[in-house]
């Protein structure tokens, strides 16, 4: 249960908003929940309703609405590759197909063994270091810019061999 | 090379060292502020800079804060960090190298709205920028520069970060203080303002990042200064993201109304691969584009000379577009973004950016048909005016200067078949 195992973290969200208006601490919950359990789950849902006196169908239409939270499970680390416009003009597109080519997967896919998805995004506020993507993580986003093929599959390898090592 | 005065990091490199900051002067307008003038003052100081806002609309700053319902309490500051604008990079670039600057502007800011709690909403994507910016804070309350009784006044300050999950239409102002409350990132109708009624219903400021980090430079060396600097009623610095088919993508810091031949050219060092240029998107995806005529190269970038081309000065982000690109695909790649981004709550956006989407995109495959055109520039004219906020809007206004403007590409697709 999240109530119980991030006690005083989630004390610490529900601070930063006036305590009549906690709900405002939604966001911040579902991400503490999405870390913990890979995806926004049913269960997880009903967790953050709980802690905030709200409904699971409102929490629900907050996860559907937010392109950052996932309702299914998919890769544990997920490759988004920025093709918008700006980033398209220099080689994007091309970047993330070589990307997936070598990958065997087509854009948006999972790898076989279940741990990268690469998908296509829009604009990252990042376009004058393209190609570039993020890498969503559960514990978080990082981003990686000026990307060249070789740069992305070493970045792969890497994270292959931190799963394989535990 | 001039001095930068927002982008102070390119000169002091070190400067999101906070000492750094301190030995530079920072954190003396505020203190300046906060013990020797009124909040008024400040406003009026603001007023006098002519300061308008950098988040794309332009309204006046100072204006603004005096919009605040007088004496209703509390009231709050929101930092606009939400920055998604297809080719606009600027705000990250501010919080990332000079944080301290923006985090002092939010500081002035919340004293001339007397406000004493902020909030900093960052995209979700800022993820690994929003932590960093609480140790910011963390350091200035350690050290007195945030908290209870600044500079043994009475005025405190509490500055929080908030982290958005990925929705493009939260930086629209309304949309983003509803998802700050826990709700879906939807606008509202305006009036009520947000200075009447924002955040929790109470009296809130939204200002964008760079605007609030304009805010000590302001405080510190005047008004009359601020106004030297660009041209007479779009004054002070801009920051100009500038992307695309250019040979130096980046950031650059020059005053309102520098030309675009001279960004693209001087700056940006010209088009890359020597090719030629075609076309210039001057605020990413959110406004007409721009056939790259003498005309239009020698448009000074300020809010006034825009509109005389036929566009708007928005965010300054410049997309550079060259002889390579063919505007039927550009205009589906556009629409795709606002057909993805549209918060679904009125149905002219809805509905329209879905039907643009898929026309564009058999007009895209080489599947158009004859009347596309027409329907296309018809659809797009049938939105205008009708929508909640301005995505709709921006979305219907940029794919008809498309068609007006490279009506030729659009007509090739659909003849060529591809
Ligand atoms: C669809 C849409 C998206 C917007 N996105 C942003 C944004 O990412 N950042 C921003 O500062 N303003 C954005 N704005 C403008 C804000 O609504 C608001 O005008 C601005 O934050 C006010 O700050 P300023 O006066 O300092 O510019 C957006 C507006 C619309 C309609
Ligand atoms: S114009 Fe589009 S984004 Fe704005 S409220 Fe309507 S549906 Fe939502
Ligand atoms: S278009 Fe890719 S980061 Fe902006």
């Amino acid at each position: 249960m999240l109530a119980e195992k991030y006690a005083s973290e989630i004390e610490r969200i529900l601070a930063k908003y006036p305590p009549e208006h906690k709900r405002s601490a939604v966001m911040p919950l579902l991400y503490l929940a999405q870390r913990e359990y890979g995806h926004v789950t049913q269960e997880a849902m009903q967790e953050v309703a709980d802690i905030l006196g709200l409904d699971r169908t409102e929490v629900g239409a907050l996860v559907g609405f937010y392109t950052l939270y996932y309702d299914e499970a998919e890769g544990k680390y997920r490759i988004q590759v920025c093709t918008d416009l700006p980033c398209a003009l220099r080689g994007a597109e091309e970047f993330a197909e070589a990307l997936c080519e070598n990958l065997g997967i087509r854009l948006g896919e999972t790898t076989p063994d279940g741990l990268i998805t690469v998908e296509a995004v829009k604009c990252l506020a990042a376009c004058d270091k393209a190609p570039m993507f993020q890498l969503q993580e559960p514990e978080g986003i990082h981003y990686h810019e000026e990307q060249t093929l070789e740069s992305a599959l070493k970045l792969v390898e890497e994270l292959r061999r931190r799963e394989s090592h535990g | 090379m001039a001095e930068h005065i927002l982008l102070r990091h390119r000169d002091i490199p070190d400067i999101d060292q906070l000492d750094v900051y301190l030995a530079h002067g920072g954190f003396e307008a505020l203190k300046s502020a906060v013990t020797g003038k009124s909040p008024q003052e400040v406003i009026d100081i603001v007023k006098a800079s002519g300061l308008r806002g950098r988040g794309g609309a332009g309204f006046p700053t100072g204006v603004k804060w005096s919009f605040l319902s007088p004496g209703v309490f509390p009231r709050y500051v929101v930092a606009n960090a939400d920055e998604s604008e297809p080719g606009t990079f600027k705000d990250r670039e501010i919080m990332e190298r000079n944080p301290y600057q923006f985090l002092e502007g939010v500081a002035i800011c919340a004293y001339a709205a007397q406000a004493a709690t902020a909030y900093i909403y960052c995209r979700g994507e800022f993820w690994d920028l929003a932590h960093e910016l609480e140790r910011h804070i963390e350091v200035l309350r350690q050290r007195g520069l945030l908290g209870e009784n600044l500079f043994g006044t009475d005025f405190g300050l509490d500055i929080r970060v908030h982290l958005g999950a990925g929705a493009y239409i939260c930086g629209e102002e309304t949309a983003l203080l509803s998802s700050l409350e826990g709700r879906l990132g939807q606008p509202r109708l305006r009036p009520p303002f947000p200075a009447a009624e924002g955040l929790y219903a109470k009296p809130t400021v939204v200002n964008n990042v760079e605007t609030l980090t304009n805010l000590p430079p302001i405080l510190a060396r005047g008004a009359d200064w601020y106004r030297s600097i660009g041209t007479e009623r779009s004054s002070g610095p801009k920051i100009f993201c500038l992307s695309g088919h250019i040979e130096r993508p980046g950031n650059y810091e020059l005053p309102l109304g520098t030309t675009f031949r001279e960004l693209i050219f001087e700056h940006g060092g010209g088009v890359r691969d020597g090719k030629a240029l075609k076309a210039i998107l001057p605020a990413g995806a959110s406004a007409p584009i721009l056939l790259a005529s003498d005309e239009v190269l020698d448009t000074p970038m300020d809010y006034e000379s825009l509109p005389k081309v036929g566009s708007v000065l928005g965010s300054a982000s410049v997309i550079v577009v060259d002889e390579t690109v063919d505007v039927a695909w550009l205009a589906y790649k556009i629409i795709d973004f606002f057909k993805h981004e549209s918060c679904g709550k009125c149905t002219p956006c809805r509905e329209g950016t879905y039907w643009l989407h898929s026309i564009l995109r058999r007009i895209e495959r080489g599947e158009g048909r004859a009347g596309d055109i027409d329907l296309l520039y018809s659809v797009a004219r049938a939105i205008q005016g009708k929508t909640l906020c301005a995505l709709g809007e921006f979305a219907a206004g940029e794919i008809a200067s498309d068609v007006e403007r490279f009506r030729g590409d659009f007509e090739a697709r659909i003849v060529d078949g591809k």
